[in-house]
């Protein structure tokens, strides 16, 4: 059919055009020569001015990390990685630390101000901008400003760069840090044990209700280089918080590789709520370049009657690996999962979630809806397993494919486990593809075809898209529109 | 209003041809019905007055008010004024029909160079236009045709068809698969939107359906050709007889 022939025309001329951030900011950087050793770890303790104890954890974690073997299971291919050519550490040289916004390069604040990231207290607070959330910037290694700490300090907050408060509040660190992903959990997060540089550190005292949105913008832009983020969030008693995060990098031949640890702990009666608008440059049309993407996300609700929720809304990267999850071990603690991955061109994505019953009464829900196009492959991998003390178990999940065009793959694999006769599991899928009759049929009510497939696509996402907090559900669903730009006829 | 020339027109992926030079024309405010047996091109013809991009044009042209509409695509044609009620309306997952019904309306307003409706103008326009049909209000907030009944989806597409005031309408089998209480909901739905600016053409199997929307011409479609015109007592002839005396006639 003419039609069908059309679309996948246009699927094969998508290009890197449409990525809008692949722009590469020019400052003089300080960076570590290549290569993966024991004393490229001390530069980067170093650099962070590090006490002796996480120097320690570092070089522990690079011993341990040497013994292992990536791992192979993922429905994704890509050449092996060259640890040794990679850079560890980068930071623009005027960035000496965490600064305030009158200390920080205008360079770096043009950069942020380019990709619509909020900065400047002052406007927010004049109602210049609409929203008020909280940033934390990172730039490559190294966190530029953190806006309304001072304002949160109030509440109580405190939110900060990881580096920061591996000094400030060290206790707070030690107590918490790899408590939810082992140190050994897997290749990747052993890895960012030995080498993080930058991420965010959030602590939400007892009772308090965070007065704001979190959030941290990570931003790869040097070349070569990997980002090794490492975010830890804790919520003590009966608090709140609301925490987002957004990625992007430039167009670049080469992959770079972003390797991820983020930990949650919700104690009794606290929730948290964490969202991800994942945008890293994608590759261009026949693969070459773009972000591997190898992230470790865990929240564990360590609390009676906690509650961890996950939404993501996955546009970007080469290869995305990377399954944000749950320990449920609380009595009546309920973990959530939201996400939207869409792939097109030569993207690989193997995402999902786990849900880990472990405490009594806990229910788990994981809603996924996957958009595949081009020639991508998307699966959607999740492990649900109640443990034998967990009685009253409840999980329901729903997995959705959509396809458009005749090259791209969807594929579902779900791991169910229950050790005890009290958990009740539902587990549903469904596969669609945007057809000829469908476009036909809008169409033929006048709804040009670009906007017929943003109305079938936004249909198809929005239990996902109401999720999310107000400020980033529009610009999800714009960033969805423009990934799958030029699928479409 | 219509006026089909010689047409000739193909399947595009095999180039099997359907419609062998048929010759039609529908004036201002006329009803006109297409009867014929399977397989005759009746769907197929609605698809191509609508555009469909499955079926090529080798021969012969479509004129629309004088004007040839073989170079519009489907939305284009619709917001000049030409509907298609589906035999089978597609289901559409997650978009609320109120929402569906303001897009259409407004990205053919928009098309026109009109101004969007606002809302409780749009609002106003759907709960008359719903009334009428003996639609519930609840049932347009539902996803557009998901888990909607024969009779409701075919309500559906009458609603559609009077909110978007089309000046050709298509409608496609729009009996089938109603009782016949559906059947009488629709069609007065169908006649009330009857005026003299607005044409129709009614695509049935069954003379049934023409009981309760009276046609002013029928016309038989035999391997895309159409091979007898007549008025309403075609259709009655047809319903006693069958197609083979007037295939026989034609041949």
């Amino acid at each position: 059919m003419p039609a069908v022939q059309e679309t996948i025309d246009q699927v094969r001329q998508i290009d890197v055009d449409q990525y809008k951030y692949g722009f590469e900011t020019h400052v003089e950087m300080d960076k570590a020569p290549k290569g993966l050793n024991e004393d490229i770890i001390r530069f980067i303790s170093a650099k962070k001015n590090e006490p002796e104890w996480m120097l320690e954890w570092r070089i522990d974690a690079y011993r341990r990390w040497l013994t292992m073997e990536a791992p192979d299971w993922a429905r994704v291919d890509y050449p092996e990685i060259d640890f040794n050519d990679i850079v560890y550490y980068a930071a623009p040289k005027s960035q000496t630390g965490p600064m305030t916004l009158d200390e920080v390069d205008p360079e770096l604040l043009a950069t942020y101000a380019k990709l619509g990231i909020p900065l400047r207290e002052q406007e927010i607070l004049a109602g210049v901008q609409q929203s008020k959330v909280a940033v934390d910037a990172v730039f490559d290694s190294v966190s530029v400003v953190t806006t309304f700490k001072a304002e949160l300090a109030k509440a109580g907050v405190i939110f900060m760069a990881i580096s920061e408060a591996i000094q400030e509040y060290p206790e707070l660190v030690r107590k918490y840090l790899a408590t939810v992903v082992p140190v050994s959990d897997n290749y990747y997060s052993a890895l960012n044990c030995a080498v993080f540089t930058d991420g965010s550190f959030v602590y939400i005292p007892k009772g308090v209700r965070c007065p704001m949105e979190l959030s941290t913008y990570f931003r790869i832009n040097e070349k070569d280089t990997g980002q090794f983020e490492r975010t830890l969030i804790i919520c003590e008693e009966g608090g709140y918080v609301s925490y987002l995060e957004g990625c992007t990098a430039p167009q670049r031949d080469e992959n770079q590789l972003h390797a991820a640890v983020v930990e949650l702990i919700a104690l009794d009666d606290a929730e948290i709520k964490y969202s991800t608008v994942q945008n890293w440059y994608p590759g261009d049309k026949d693969g070459k370049g773009g972000i591997y993407n190898f992230v470790t996300k865990r929240g564990d609700c360590r609390g009676d009657n906690s509650k961890i929720s996950w939404t993501q809304v996955e546009t970007g990267s080469a290869i995305t690996w990377k399954y944000p999850s749950c320990i449920l071990r609380g009595d009546n603690s309920r973990g959530e999962f939201y996400s939207i991955a869409v792939s097109n061109g030569r993207q690989q994505i193997d995402s999902g979630t786990k849900m880990i019953h472990l405490g009594k009464n806990t229910s788990s829900r994981i809603i996924s809806k996957g958009i595949s196009a081009g020639h991508s492959n998307n699966t959607y991998r999740g492990q649900v397993s109640a443990h034998r003390r967990a009685t009253g178990a409840r999980n329901f999940t729903q997995c959705d494919s959509l396809l458009i065009g005749n090259n791209c793959g969807a594929h579902t694999v779900p791991y169910i486990e229950a050790k005890n006769s009290t958990a009740q599991f539902e587990h549903e899928a469904t596969t669609s593809k945007i057809s000829e009759d469908h476009l036909f049929y809008c169409m033929q009510r006048g709804i040009p075809e670009e906007e017929a497939i943003a109305l079938i696509v936004n249909g198809f996402v929005k239990e996902v898209i109401q999720e999310l907090p107000m400020e980033f559900a529009v610009e999800a669903q714009k960033l969805i529109g423009i990934s799958l730009e030029g699928s479409v006829g | 209003m219509l006026e089909i020339r010689n047409l000739h027109a193909r399947i595009a992926e095999d180039g099997t041809e359907i419609i062998r030079g048929l010759n039609l024309t529908v004036k201002n405010g006329e009803v006109a019905a297409i009867m014929g047996p399977n397989g005759s091109g009746k769907s197929t013809l609605s698809y191509i007055l609508t555009g469909r991009s499955d079926y090529e044009v080798t021969e012969g042209d479509i004129l629309y008010d004088g004007q040839s509409i073989l170079g519009m695509d489907t939305a284009e044609r619709a917001a000049a004024g030409l509907f298609l009620a589906f035999q089978y309306p597609v289901e559409i997952p997650g978009v609320a029909t109120m929402q569906f019904l303001k897009v259409a309306m407004n990205e053919q307003r928009k098309a026109r160079g009109e101004d969007e409706l606002t809302t409780p103008d749009f609002i106003r326009r759907v709960k008359a236009a719903a009334a009428n049909l003996q639609i519930d209000m609840a049932m347009l907030k539902r996803p557009l045709n998901v888990g909607f009944s024969g009779g409701e989806k075919k309500r559906a597409e009458i609603l559609q068809m009077s909110l978007l005031e089309p000046k050709l309408c298509v409608l496609d089998e729009t009996d089938s698969g109603l009782d016949i209480d559906a059947l009488k909901i629709v069609a007065d739905g169908v006649n009330a939107l009857r005026s003299p600016d607005r044409s129709f053409i009614v695509i049935t199997h069954y003379q049934r359906l023409l009981e309760y929307i009276v046609p002013d011409s029928v016309h038989v479609l035999y391997k895309g050709q159409v091979i007898k015109s007549g008025d309403r007592q075609l259709a009655l002839e047809l319903e006693s007889d069958g197609y083979a005396n007037v295939i026989k006639d034609a041949a």
